[in-house]
């Protein structure tokens, strides 16, 4: 299947000589909900806004439903709807002439019913006459959504849409984008909270100093990111794993003080009292012990020094 | 061509200046009243007439036209700069548009406004003094040219700003001494010749001369040559706004 949107060589390089993006590649599959990880500065907002006509590229090529978003800017800025990071809206404008604003920039007709349900699914409707500047932050992020989504678009982008967002509005949020991709919307989140990332997305993306270090399915990031690391100090130097514990997933650190033990955090056992008991079997004794479980920060630093 | 998006921008611009009804149109109308009071009745009862015209009803072009300038500029700087601003600009930028509708859309608007400013204007003035218009054609003619024209101009303006400051300097630097120098108030023909020469190189004299012309059928300079700068003013201004969405000048990085 052809992604509904396919990044090729993409580069950002801004006016100040600040490098944004460097030879993205990317394709994200039409229908599932895609989180872009990573730390702040990492270009996360650059990427979208490039997709979505607000900054221009320096190199590479972006399609969106098949049409390049040079050559094609309206059929593919059509499809896209963008949630931005900063609360930005009209302050003077009530909630139902600011949405319906959103649809007629967008090229469609006044559907009052379309705008109507966007607002009662984002529990906007008793604020409909509301001015914007009346409202608090957590209802202006709701307004920002039903903007972007006032012109019915196939695509979704939430630039951080948790941050500062209160956990009512975050279960609205995502009860809303799931039922967006039952009706075969694919949503795009940026985020660089790990749990946002594992309650809702199909696949996530990591993004690191502007460069897409990883591309995996969720499921398998999890698996990764569920690893913890058993630490044995021993009491005494080994030279050699003894043929006892072979069985074992051990390490041996070079100087033969410490044991390295690798297991699953979510597997149904971890292999630990097992381990434990051939150690006492083997006599090897140990001074103390710690586990540690890999971060996304590790697995970012991880990756990034993979690459340098 | 995306017409409910120009619609919907047209729209936009048009509601901001009826929730602002003070501001917009309430006060240039008292602004241009004490105009007549200060020249027309103060100064005028002293000047009895400018060829022929008695002189609160000579001055009545040369108002429209400083409010029709004004407040094209300021109304189109202040639509499209308020957005930059306030960051929701990422919308327009984001959307299915095209350069020509964003600028039909605020520049349409703005435009309407100050053309209904200026028949404000000239239904007020109706009250002060006796009118004629010679030329109604061209009258609305040069109405219509000077509102859009300057409409552009203030939206160039409203790109190119980077702050409130920028917003009013265009506007209260050249603009205004350029329609109070430009014969709002009185005829060049007054002028001593060195600063009738002068004055010529003020584009706003042959605007401000034309448009009298349409009204008394007396002008400094040819109607046809005012009308042939208010259409180079007209592509001037256009080639500008070209340009920026060429480049994208201050919209995008």
């Amino acid at each position: 299947m052809t992604p509904i949107i396919a990044i090729a060589n993409l580069s950002k390089t801004y006016a100040s000589g600040h490098v944004a993006l460097k030879r993205v590649d990317l394709g994200v599959r039409q229908g599932e909900i895609f989180a872009l990880l990573g730390p702040n500065g990492a270009g996360k907002t650059t990427l979208i806004s490039i997709i979505c006509g607000i900054v221009t590229p320096s190199t590479g090529t972006v399609t969106v439903g098949g049409h390049d978003i040079l050559a094609e800017p309206r059929a593919a800025r059509r499809l896209i709807g963008l949630v931005p990071q900063e609360l930005t809206a009209d302050a003077f404008e009530t909630v139902w002439a600011t949405v319906s604003f959103s649809r007629g920039l967008f090229g469609l007709k006044p559907d009052p019913a379309h705008i109507e349900q966007v607002l009662r699914d984002l529990s906007l409707w008793e604020k409909r006459d509301a001015k914007i500047m009346t409202l608090s932050g957590g209802m202006k992020r709701r307004v920002l959504i039903a903007k972007a989504l006032a012109h019915e678009p196939r695509i979704l982008f939430l630039d951080e849409p948790t941050a500062g967002v209160d956990v009512a509005l975050r279960q609205d949020m995502w009860r809303l984008v799931r039922r967006l991709r039952d009706q075969g919307v694919t949503v795009i989140l940026t985020t660089h909270y790990i749990e946002e990332a594992e309650e809702m997305a199909d696949r996530v993306g990591v993004i690191a100093k502007g460069e897409i270090v990883l591309v995996e399915e969720k499921a398998e990031l999890m698996r990764k990111l569920g690893r913890k690391e058993l630490t044995l100090q021993l009491h005494d130097r080994l030279s050699a794993l003894p043929p006892a514990l072979a069985g074992h997933p051990l390490a041996l650190s070079e100087d033969g003080t410490a044991l390295t033990y690798t297991y699953d955090t979510k597997a149904e056992r971890t292999g630990i009292t097992a381990l434990l008991t051939d150690l006492a079997a083997a006599g090897i004794r140990f001074r103390d012990l710690q586990t540690r479980q890999s971060s996304l920060e590790d697995i970012f630093v991880d990756l990034v020094r993979d690459r340098a | 061509m995306n017409w409910p998006a120009i619609r919907a921008i047209y729209g936009f611009e048009m509601h901001r200046a009826f929730r602002t009804l003070l501001q917009s149109i309430v006060a240039p109308v008292i602004s241009t009243s004490l105009y007549f009071v200060v020249f027309g009745a103060a100064i005028g009862g002293r000047i009895t007439s400018v060829d022929g015209v008695p002189y609160g009803a000579f001055i009545v072009p040369g108002l429209i036209m400083l409010t029709l300038l004004t407040q094209s500029i300021a109304n189109a700087s202040f639509g499209i700069y308020f957005p930059r601003f306030s960051g929701t600009i990422y919308e327009i930028l984001s959307a299915p548009i095209s350069a020509v509708e964003i600028v039909a859309g605020y520049v349409g608007a703005a435009a309407t406004k100050s053309i209904m400013l200026g028949l404000i204007i000239l239904a007020t003035s109706a009250l002060f003094v006796p009118l004629r218009i010679e030329h109604p054609f061209v009258m609305v003619l040069f109405l219509v040219l000077t509102a859009v024209t300057f409409s552009l101009f203030g939206f160039v303006i409203g790109l190119w700003a980077d702050g409130f400051e920028k917003l009013q300097l265009v506007p209260l630097l050249i603009v205004t001494p350029l329609t109070f120098l430009g014969g709002s108030f009185y005829s060049i023909d007054m002028l001593p010749p060195l600063w009738r020469a002068v004055s010529l190189v003020n584009p706003v004299v042959y605007l401000i001369s034309g448009f009298r012309w349409s009204f008394y059928g007396h002008s400094d300079v040819n109607p046809a040559v005012s009308l042939g700068m208010a259409v180079v003013f007209l592509i001037a201004c256009l080639a500008a706004v070209a340009w920026i969405f060429r480049t994208g000048y201050r919209l995008k990085s």
